[in-house]
């Protein structure tokens, strides 16, 4: 649950050098259909190319890259792009021997959010059983605190969004049982704002992020009950702006990543149809950069990996034909997560 | 964004594997994963300084040269938090000045203000040094740049919270406010600051004044209207106690505004109210308020809030429902909830099984 929208990663500074689309020309013409060809080659070459810019500099979240990579190819039908036993190999290298958490890259520390990633990716290949499940749990184990909130690592950094991955990953791996669950619902719970969203700790603004991670949280745990649905939903459908697309934030510009941490919050609550669907679609499908087959944050902006993922995820969430469904909870293929676990999803 | 890294390096700038003083240390080639989501294009530079950041971190070497090293590899990559684990580690082991590395990550965080690694960073070191006073300042700055930056909010609260700095904080969001009334960022610091402060019936009004004033400078605000909002709701005020509000409202509809906040406001001060007739069986008319709510819905469905027209639909559907619940009267609903509570002593697991 790495986060690499603009509140959170400067887009503008990273794009510093590439002056190719930093300019957007209001005549171009935007798109209107997906070739969902162009991207499957889009996703399945990335880093191939040497003058990839956005990719140089990643390796603190590799884990995390082949994750989008892996997951929105199964999506798109065609996992097989990519090797799937040098995949797994890197996983492994990755784990911690002394702590069992798994690191963004070999040589790198373990991280909670690391290690949910190599999860997702290990279930998507049916290969958990490739690394030390216990040895996992109990590093997952060690993170949460006495209020019941997690660690992202040794150095103590609290956020919701680890509460998250921790128990994404100790469902995905049936091993809820290590955790106190009840205190860290509690201190989810205790990061609810009077507009009914969620920061990244008590108090902080609501962003749709971090309330993708509460909503999947607790859809994990089967504590939806404990929200307030109406109020929480109505505060997402206000994400959508005029264009279809949804920020993240009042008063924040639309961003494609939004369309998934919003839609499928709204789709666990059984609240997607409270928004225009088709305008969300159209306004995603205008993010697709057809020179490469790869979607960006916004339309004409330089696309990445990133919000490829969460743009298919969504248009997957939408019914887009062709595209496998998507669990809404864990955004990894419904065929895999219904296999492994059953997250609290609510019905319309 | 190597590239763009290196032109932070002066020309004298010497590669580690020629520098003599590294001689002895034996540079760690990157195992770069499989091909092809992960192969990376990096700069020489780059590939220079973190062979050699992965030597030292393999012997643990926590040397003036090893922080050094930590610096010029942060340069390359901010984001990289094993480097700054790394370098906290060097920091402890040579017991450095801490005041000198607030002042160096002061300078990163100016450089990559959206970076967690790098606030939390910031927050360790001020932890350790226990002293916070430099905090305010900072992030202030921070916002000065961007007022929305979650980074700088996070760790302005943690400051606040932990090192009970509340004293200048609302005039400092007034700032703010003043500055830009649509900046969220500082309307939730706001309820932050108050819910420290405690709401008490004085704080309550003034601050529904203060929501109000900011309204009618801009009307098409969803951020003043929350905080009204949501003001009203954690006191657990219903919206008649607040007779101001009422008035305000109704006066800018009158006025002719329009604003989906301003409608979807009265929809939820006219439910109340018909609900509320309903349920205490007075003697006003119910249905004056019962039209105003739907009409009110269908308004916002077709004219002034088409993209979110099935929720607006769904809110007149629930507002039906809810009426004819409190038709029924507040003590026949107990009676059906009595007999839902026995259901539970008797079939407990069945129940259970539902709320699932």
């Amino acid at each position: 649950m790495d986060f690499i929208d603009e509140d959170f990663i400067d887009h503008n500074k990273n794009n510093k050098n590439n002056h190719k689309k930093m300019e957007v020309d209001q005549n171009e013409e935007l798109p209107t259909k997906f070739d969902m060809e162009m991207t499957i080659k889009y996703v399945a070459n990335h880093g191939n190319d040497k003058n990839d810019f956005e990719y140089t500099m990643t390796e603190f979240l590799r884990m995390s890259g082949i994750y989008w990579g892996t997951t929105c190819l199964d999506i798109m039908g065609h996992l097989d792009k990519l090797d799937k036993k040098s995949i797994i190999e890197f996983i492994k290298n990755c784990q911690c021997k002394k702590s069992g958490g798994i690191a963004a890259c070999d040589s790198h520390d373990p991280h909670i959010l690391y290690s949910l990633s190599a999860v997702q990716i290990l279930c998507i290949y049916d290969a958990l059983d490739e690394i030390d499940i216990p040895a996992l749990g109990k590093y997952v184990q060690s993170l949460q605190q006495i209020d019941g909130s997690f660690f992202g690592d040794k150095w103590g950094e609290v956020d919701t969004r680890f509460s998250f991955c921790a128990v994404a990953i100790l469902a995905l791996t049936n091993q809820m049982n290590l955790i106190d669950v009840d205190k860290a619902v509690e201190f989810v719970m205790s990061c609810v704002n009077p507009d009914g969203g969620f920061g990244s700790k008590p108090y902080a603004e609501s962003h749709a992020g971090l309330i993708y991670c509460c909503v999947g949280f607790l859809s994990i745990t089967h504590n939806l009950h404990r929200l307030e649905t109406e109020k929480l939903a109505w505060w997402l459908c206000e994400r959508q702006l005029k264009s279809g697309g949804l920020n993240g934030r009042p008063e924040k510009l639309p961003d494609v990543c939004y369309s998934w941490w919003v839609l499928s919050s709204l789709t666990i609550m059984g609240k997607a149809h409270w928004i225009d669907g088709a305008k969300l679609k159209e306004f995603i499908i205008s993010c697709l950069d057809t020179e490469t087959g790869g979607f960006s944050d916004r339309p004409g902006n330089m696309p990445d990996i990133f919000h490829t993922l969460f743009g298919i995820g969504a248009l997957s969430l939408l019914g887009y034909e062709n595209l496998k469904k998507i669990n809404p909870t864990f955004c990894m293929p419904e065929e895999i997560v219904s296999k492994i676990y059953q997250a609290q999803i609510l019905e319309y | 964004m190597s590239d763009s890294s290196d032109e932070d390096f002066n020309e004298s700038y010497v590669m580690y594997r020629h520098r003599r003083e590294w001689s002895d240390v034996h540079p760690i080639k990157q195992n770069d994963g499989p091909n092809p989501i992960v192969a990376i294009a990096y700069s020489e530079r780059f590939l220079d300084v973190y062979d050699y950041f992965r030597a030292i971190l393999a012997t643990q070497e926590k040397s003036e040269r090893a922080l050094e090293l930590t610096t010029d590899a942060l340069r390359l990559n901010a984001a990289n938090y094993t480097v700054w684990q790394y370098r906290r580690e060097i920091l402890h082991a040579l017991k450095k000045n801490l005041y000198d590395e607030l002042q160096y990550i002061a300078e990163v965080i100016e450089d990559n203000p959206k970076n967690y690694q790098v606030w939390h960073h910031r927050r360790v070191i001020v932890e350790w040094l226990n002293d916070a006073s430099k905090e305010l300042d900072l992030t202030e700055k921070i916002l000065d740049l961007d007022a929305k930056n979650y980074h700088a909010w996070q760790h302005r609260q943690w400051a606040i919270e932990t090192f009970n700095l509340f004293d200048n904080e609302l005039a400092f969001i007034d700032k703010l406010i003043a500055a830009d009334v649509r900046n969220n960022s500082a309307w939730n610091q706001r309820f932050f600051v108050l819910k420290h402060l405690g709401l008490t019936p004085e704080t309550v009004q003034r601050e529904i004044h203060y929501a109000m004033n900011r309204i009618r400078l801009i009307k098409n605000n969803e951020s003043s209207w929350n905080f009204l909002k949501g003001l009203l709701e954690y006191g657990d005020f219903s919206i008649s106690q607040f007779p101001d509000v009422e008035t305000f409202t109704e006066e800018l509809y009158n006025s002719g505004n329009r604003s989906p906040y301003l409608l979807a406001f009265l929809v939820d001060m006219y439910t109340e109210k018909t609900l509320h007739i309903y349920e205490t069986n007075s003697y006003d008319d119910p249905e004056v308020y019962a039209r105003k709510v739907v009409e009110l819905c269908e308004m916002l469905a077709n004219h002034y809030d088409t993209i979110r027209y099935k929720y607006w639909k769904y809110v007149i559907q629930k507002f039906n429902a809810d009426k004819e619940l409190a038709k029924v009267g507040p003590n026949e609903q107990n009676e059906e909830k009595d007999e839902e509570e026995h259901l539970v002593t008797r079939e407990p697991e069945k129940v259970n099984g539902e709320a699932q």
